[in-house]
């Protein structure tokens, strides 16, 4: 059995919302795979909580986006009913989770964006973006934090904690660039001040990153060739497979409910 | 409609004391008043709107609450009410009563500490024991059974205990 795609109208605003509700939900997703099985118990709750956060952020998100958007869709339909060409998330955030290290520096690097991104997005003229970053930026600095202390901890660990957490920052770097890219109509959009400039956190992010690291005597790439594509559509391998698992209820029982 | 010969400001004002009474799922001693999860509530046209907020955009009690809400009007006369989230202003842990505070700490739950900011969301150091009200605690998780709480123990009765963290 097939269920359709939905067809999408992808405005300036519309397009905006679906590339951060998607890192929302896609991060979250991974996140949710250390379900029973994160190395203690203290961490299974912290992760499943961490992705609970970027979930909820994800469906204000969408709900919003459906809004502008008043073509039939809802957050239910953005998340279900899209295939991976139409996902615009960030290449990082689908990346899989590997080990805890990995996910760990993947959780790092996102959570030092998404703090400074919603920070600043209070400032929105768009009301309900304003209102949105307001949650959620409170909850990217406690991701912030946690990821942070486990950066340091496992960096300054063991060599063997050492090693894989360099080895997750030396492999995850090129996916980091994406996230202070923007195109034409996002520009467009931050010139009306309703979005925010993710290049201007570029600075201010690297900072952040570069204290943590060297505290946990680990270094940061000098290879600064970047690789995008994740926001027009074009993603890596790994999403398809995620996708097929997060949709396979309503991809074979369309409709089905609770 | 209830009865004809209440205005609209006494049909306020049942409805919010109607919908004040529900409690928090997952905190059952709080009820949503004292949570400043229940925002406004207003009569339009004989329909009562209802508008509550989420404390964490993930939490998963909203569904529930709204639903409470809703059943509790319908039970008391008022039909077909409209519940609404609100997300402007984003709620902080300031908005609970110290009548919830007080709720919560005999629950066992250390209430949040100072007011809220980006400060004392990092800041806190010392969190009495809500068993003992020892200050020789310590934290084990930075979260807990809920999104909204974080997990502590006291070194001096040796309980472990949730703490609402300042949000």
């Amino acid at each position: 059995m097939t269920v359709a795609n939905i067809q999408i109208s992808e405005t300036p605003l519309v397009l905006y919302l679906l590339r951060r509700a998607d890192d929302a939900l896609i991060l979250g997703h991974r996140l949710s795979e250390w379900c029973g099985h994160a190395p203690m118990l203290e961490e299974d709750m912290a992760l499943a909580n961490m992705g609970l956060d970027l979930l909820g952020q994800a469906r204000e998100l969408y709900s919003y986006a459906a809004k502008i958007e008043a073509n039939g869709n809802d957050e239910d339909k953005f998340a279900y009913l899209r295939e991976v060409g139409q996902y615009r998330n960030l290449l990082l955030v689908e990346q899989p989770n590997g080990d805890f290290a990995r996910t760990m520096v993947r959780q790092f690097f996102y959570a030092a964006f998404a703090d400074l991104y919603w920070r600043a997005m209070m400032r929105s003229r768009d009301a309900s973006l304003a209102a949105i970053a307001a949650k959620s930026e409170k909850e990217s600095a406690y991701h912030l934090r946690h990821s942070s202390e486990w950066i340091v901890r496992l960096g300054d660990g063991t060599a063997e904690s050492h090693a894989r957490a360099q080895g997750a920052i030396d492999d995850l770097w090129a996916f980091t660039g994406e996230m202070f890219w923007l195109d034409d109509r996002e520009r467009a959009l931050v010139d009306a001040g309703i979005a925010i400039d993710a290049a201007s956190l570029r600075a201010p992010w690297l900072k952040t990153i570069t204290n943590v690291v060297s505290e946990a005597t680990l270094t940061l790439p000098t290879n600064n060739w970047m690789q995008q594509g994740g926001r027009s559509g074009q993603h890596s391998e790994h999403l398809g497979h995620l996708l097929s698992e997060l949709q396979s209820m309503q991809r074979t029982f369309p409709g089905a409910t609770w | 409609m209830v009865t004809a010969t209440l205005s609209d400001a006494d049909l306020r004002q049942r409805a919010w004391e109607i919908a004040a009474r529900v409690v928090d799922p997952e905190i059952p001693v709080l009820t949503i008043a004292d949570l400043g999860v229940l925002r406004e509530v207003a009569v339009r046209d004989g329909r009562v709107e209802v508008a509550i907020t989420p404390t964490y955009s993930g939490c998963p009690a909203m569904d529930m609450i709204a639903l409470e809400i809703d059943l509790a009007l319908e039970r008391e006369g008022f039909l077909h009410p409209k519940i609404r989230t609100v997300l402007s202003p984003a709620w902080t842990t300031d908005w609970i009563s110290e009548d919830g505070r007080r709720k919560l700490r005999e629950y066992g739950i250390a209430p949040p500490l100072a007011a809220s900011s980006r400060r004392a969301l990092f800041g806190v150091q010392q969190v009495a024991c809500p068993q003992c009200g020892s200050a020789n605690t310590e934290l084990l998780s930075e979260f807990g059974s809920t999104s909204c709480k974080a997990l502590w123990r006291c070194k001096s009765c040796r309980e472990p205990f949730d703490y609402f963290k300042c949000h």
